[in-house]
């Protein structure tokens, strides 16, 4: 038989059920259930039982604190365990995010998983191997070298009838094995990693055990979290941003079937219903009379990046500087100059923040999809003023939001309601208040300068960035969240805020650059309160940085692949991680997959109403290259950008399931696409006027490629390395697509677009205004 | 509140709710189901679809005094005798969802088209499709999924003739 957790699921209901049918198959393990009173100890990194369970009809389940947002990390965290263990996939299942019962992580992001957490799970993997080997050798009388190990069962080389399997050895007891590390990320045995080359499960690419349930319906998410005796909450927020709650009128709700309170602090409001319907209904009801703010809490979005130009950086940014940048410009032949604009973007889940909270027992169970399961625990216990070890976060299956769940929102509320009830309170917000309200990527102006030289080589570049990006949201810190922001919470300093700077490896002998933050008038209470939005910056960066290359490029009259190749190979020093090689292998791979053929841009523009052309874009994220090829077809009558084929080459080291990397670089890129034809966040000056699928458009069924080719590189100048890393993937995928789908647009029509999103209208301006338009 | 009798996946049930609301919130909430979710609440993106005769319903905003004694097929009765349909078969094989939170919308959206257009070209798809929102963005694997899923559901129909032949 084999413990997945689908099977989990199936049988148990809940997945949290699920981790207690495992406390009742193995109680030594000390796990809770679903219904457990407390207090919620955290679980000992140093601790191997902490880590791994092993059964007496020998199934293994591992405990991890990460979450999968849907890109199969689950999977890939059974198959490096089960191979470092010698362990069948199939007899391993594994758990998630629960604060009660896996060790602290720190749930998910920064594509972070395997490239950080994945190398102390290989650990504790491989160190119970180690121990487990131990145990047969006095089981069977023979010294360890004298033992060989195949899924879960070990042998005596010389006498393979000899034989015990892991679960004879230790399935009903625990390992009592202390670890060493001084964190998490650092837990280690004494055992020592397999190579690339004896791991045996890395590398294929089992389907995703999530995924079943997931198309039966038979998976409980967060959104089905439901106790006896819950009640339903909606929250009310401000109609103007900033304004003041002055007075409610109860009475106007009192009358609707199953209403229970109405809850308000400073200028956080919510009702509460026994039903879900009853909830939405007095919501819409309730009325409130709000004072609005002395001042516009922002500019409208049509004005944004003349006032983002003028404004005073909140955190201005130190040049980093290479060279002599003024000198070389100074004798450049050539100097080339941009401006590029990017709106703010939301994450604009397809499911509205949500959460359940639980307060029976004197303590608090919050069912949430929060990526950061963790650092929820921890800020609610501080926000509702809880003992740590009386919180705990039970972590399910989610809509993705791509880092929106960094600050759990509605896990905050239904925290703070179930206390003020006492009783069971599920949140769920809106479609138009989840638009509107929840975090948004920081929107961009970069300023880009470049020099070339009489040969068209590239001498001098100028990078400078502002970002609206103040007071940044942290992590579920529990005087940053929303409800919090709407209680009055202040902190005595914002969050600084953040702005990134290119990610190439290109050797320019001359550069400056510069990273500003500036702010909008309204600081707290926000709906453009910014978060980590799927690499919080780096799409806004490298469209400015891998347009800003092709418009040199074309200026030096060069081929944009043969450009980038120049610039990359002409040094040989500063290749951390052998970054340059493997941008290089990278490039070259993109460009073949493509069928590429060397010619600078645009090309000779056809005739036809659609016109066609090609781009190419590159960057890394951490240690992880990606290399994009985008070809598009842009209408001259009616502005439509589709863009027909894509094709990536990706290195992150060591991949552990192909086909899984596949879809997650697949769903990247074309999450990325969304936000480079549609995507943007409108406002007026008084609130977000983008609330819906409609004002805020997205990707559909109509725009798909045709065609989506990824290539998985290995680049690395020693392909066949033990040692070699499994970097992250998700995010880099995302930073070049901008970039790539402006490139070929210009290669098709000679015009550059320097403002996103690429939508018909503004495409069609700018043609017109070329005298490309077929209209 | 008012009573309701409706047929939910083969299955009889008696509700007492208000008559404007959702059918959404009688299924998540009444009958404990979980495949049709909430994502908008205005008929904009599909998580919440269910089958009504055969058509693609967006239930959450379809109120209950119009669906009285409906049948009504959701996610969870899709597949027969334990066997999946082929469209959910193909979602697996196919590896369609990164989330998932959408894919009941498009697994069911998919079904009411295959039984109306039971071999989509590809624009047929793109268009039968394009009102039903993924924020993962898998549509390039969803449309992969319905094509693989109407050649397996065609294969099925020939074999059926030839067994009746």
């Amino acid at each position: 038989m084999t413990t997945t957790r689908r099977d989990f699921i199936k049988t148990s209901g809940y997945l949290v059920v699920g981790v207690a049918a495992i406390a009742n198959a193995d109680p030594f393990v000390g796990l809770v259930d679903a219904q457990a009173a407390g207090p919620y100890i955290d679980p000992d990194f140093r601790q191997l039982d902490s880590w791994i369970v092993i059964r007496e009809d020998n199934t293994a389940t591992f405990f991890v604190g990460k979450t999968d947002l849907g890109q199969g990390t689950g999977t890939a965290f059974r198959q490096i365990m089960a191979d470092e263990l010698d362990m069948p996939y199939a007899r391993t299942s594994c758990v998630m995010g629960s604060t009660d019962v896996t060790v602290d992580q720190g749930g998910s992001g920064g594509s972070d998983a395997l490239q950080t957490d994945g190398w102390p799970m290989r650990r504790v993997a491989a160190e119970a191997r180690r121990v487990l080997l131990d145990l047969a050798s006095a089981r069977l009388g023979v010294p360890v070298a004298q033992l060989a190990v195949a899924d879960g069962v070990v042998t005596v080389a010389s006498d393979p009838s000899r034989r015990v399997t892991y679960g004879e050895l230790i399935g009903g007891r625990k390992f009592n094995v202390t670890l060493k590390g001084n964190n998490t990320d650092q837990t280690t045995g004494a055992a020592q990693l397999k190579t690339v080359q004896q791991l045996k499960i890395v590398g294929q690419s089992p389907q995703r055990y999530d995924i079943p349930p997931k198309v039966d319906g038979s998976l409980k998410w967060a959104v089905d979290a439901k106790v006896p005796g819950m009640l339903h909450a909606r929250n009310v927020r401000p109609p103007v941003a900033g304004a003041t709650l002055v007075s409610i009128d109860e009475s106007s709700v009192k009358g609707v079937p199953g209403f229970v309170k109405v809850v308000s602090k400073g200028n956080y409001v919510a009702v509460v219903c026994e039903r879900e319907e009853q909830a939405i209904q007095a919501a819409r009801q309730l009325k409130v009379n709000w004072r609005n703010p002395a001042t516009a809490p922002f500019p409208s979005s049509e004005d944004l990046f003349r006032y983002m130009r003028q404004a005073t950086p909140t955190a201005a940014g130190n040049p980093t500087v290479v060279g002599n940048p003024d000198a070389a410009f100074g004798s450049a032949a050539r100097v080339v100059e941009a401006d590029y604009e990017v709106p703010f973007q939301g994450h604009v889940s397809i499911g509205p923040a949500h959460a359940m909270a639980d307060p029976s027992n004197d303590q608090l169970t919050i069912y949430s999809n929060d990526m950061k399961s963790y650092g929820l625990r921890n800020g609610v216990a501080q926000f509702v003023q809880m003992p740590r070890e009386r919180v705990r976060v039970l972590w399910m299956e989610g809509p993705q939001a791509y880092g929106r769940t960094a600050a759990d929102d509605a896990g905050f509320e239904a925290a703070y309601l179930a206390k003020e009830l006492g009783r069971p309170v599920r949140v769920q917000w809106t479609r138009q208040e989840e638009t509107a309200w929840d975090t948004k990527g920081p929107a961009f102006t970069v300023k880009m300068r470049g020099g070339l030289d009489a040969q068209g080589n590239l001498v001098a570049l100028d990078f400078e960035a502002r970002a609206a990006d103040h007071n940044h949201l942290g992590y579920n810190e529990p005087d940053t969240v929303l409800i919090s922001q709407l209680m009055g919470t202040r902190r005595a300093t914002p969050a600084r805020g953040g702005a990134a700077t290119p990610s190439e490896m290109y050797a320019i002998p001359n550069r400056r650059t510069t990273a500003h933050v500036v702010g909008l008038p309204l600081v707290w209470e926000t709906p453009l309160r910014t978060g980590n939005l799927r690499d919080p910056n780096g799409p806004q960066v490298t469209f400015a940085s891998e347009s800003f290359i092709d418009e040199l490029a074309a200026a030096a009259k060069a081929d944009p692949v043969d450009f980038r190749l120049k610039l990359l190979t002409a040094s040989t020093t500063d290749d951390s991680g052998f970054k340059r090689a493997r941008s290089i292998a990278c490039i070259r791979t993109a460009a073949e997959k493509y069928g590429w053929t060397p010619r600078p841009s645009p090309s000779a523009r056809g005739t036809g109403e659609v016109l066609t052309g090609r781009g190419i874009a590159y960057t890394f994220r951490s240690q992880t290259v990606v290399a994009q090829i985008a070809e598009v077809e842009v209408n001259r009558r009616t502005g439509r950008v589709w863009v027909k084929r894509l094709v990536c080459a990706h290195d992150c080291g060591l991949v552990i399931n192909p086909e899984g990397l596949k879809r997650t670089v697949e769903g990247g890129m074309m999450y990325a696409l969304s936000r480079a034809l549609h995507e943007e966040v409108t406002f007026d000056t008084e609130k977000v006027t983008s609330v819906d699928w409609g004002s805020y458009p997205t990707l559909t069924h109509a725009d798909t490629p045709e065609s989506i080719e990824v290539v998985i590189v290995n680049g690395d100048p020693n392909q066949n390395r033990p040692d070699l890393p499994h970097y992250g993937a998700g995010e880099t995928v995302c930073k070049p697509l901008f970039a790539a789908v402006a490139n070929a647009i210009y290669d098709a029509t000679g015009v550059r677009l320097r403002r996103l999103p690429f939508r018909n209208a503004r495409v069609l301006a700018a043609l017109k205004a070329a005298g490309v338009s077929s209209t | 509140m008012a009573n309701f009798t409706l047929r939910v996946n083969g299955r009889t049930h008696t509700v007492d709710v208000d008559p404007a609301t959702p059918l959404l919130y009688v299924l998540r909430n009444d009958l404990d189901l979980h495949g049709p979710r909430f994502g908008c609440g205005l008929g904009q993106c599909g998580a919440c679809t269910v089958l009504i005769k055969g058509e693609a319903v967006r239930s959450c905003i379809r109120p209950m005094s119009a669906v009285a004694g409906a049948d009504i097929t959701t996610l969870e009765g899709l597949a027969t005798g334990g066997k999946l349909h082929p469209l959910q078969q193909a979602w697996i094989d196919e590896q369609v969802p990164q989330c998932g939170f959408c894919q009941n919308g498009q697994i069911l959206t998919a079904k009411a088209l295959l039984d109306r257009t039971p071999n989509p070209t590809d624009a047929q798809i793109r268009q039968g499709m394009s009102g039903t929102l993924c924020r993962c963005m898998t549509y390039y694997r969803v449309q992969a999924a319905i094509k693989r899923a109407a050649k397996a559901m065609a294969s099925a129909r020939q074999q059926d003739h030839e067994v009746i032949a």
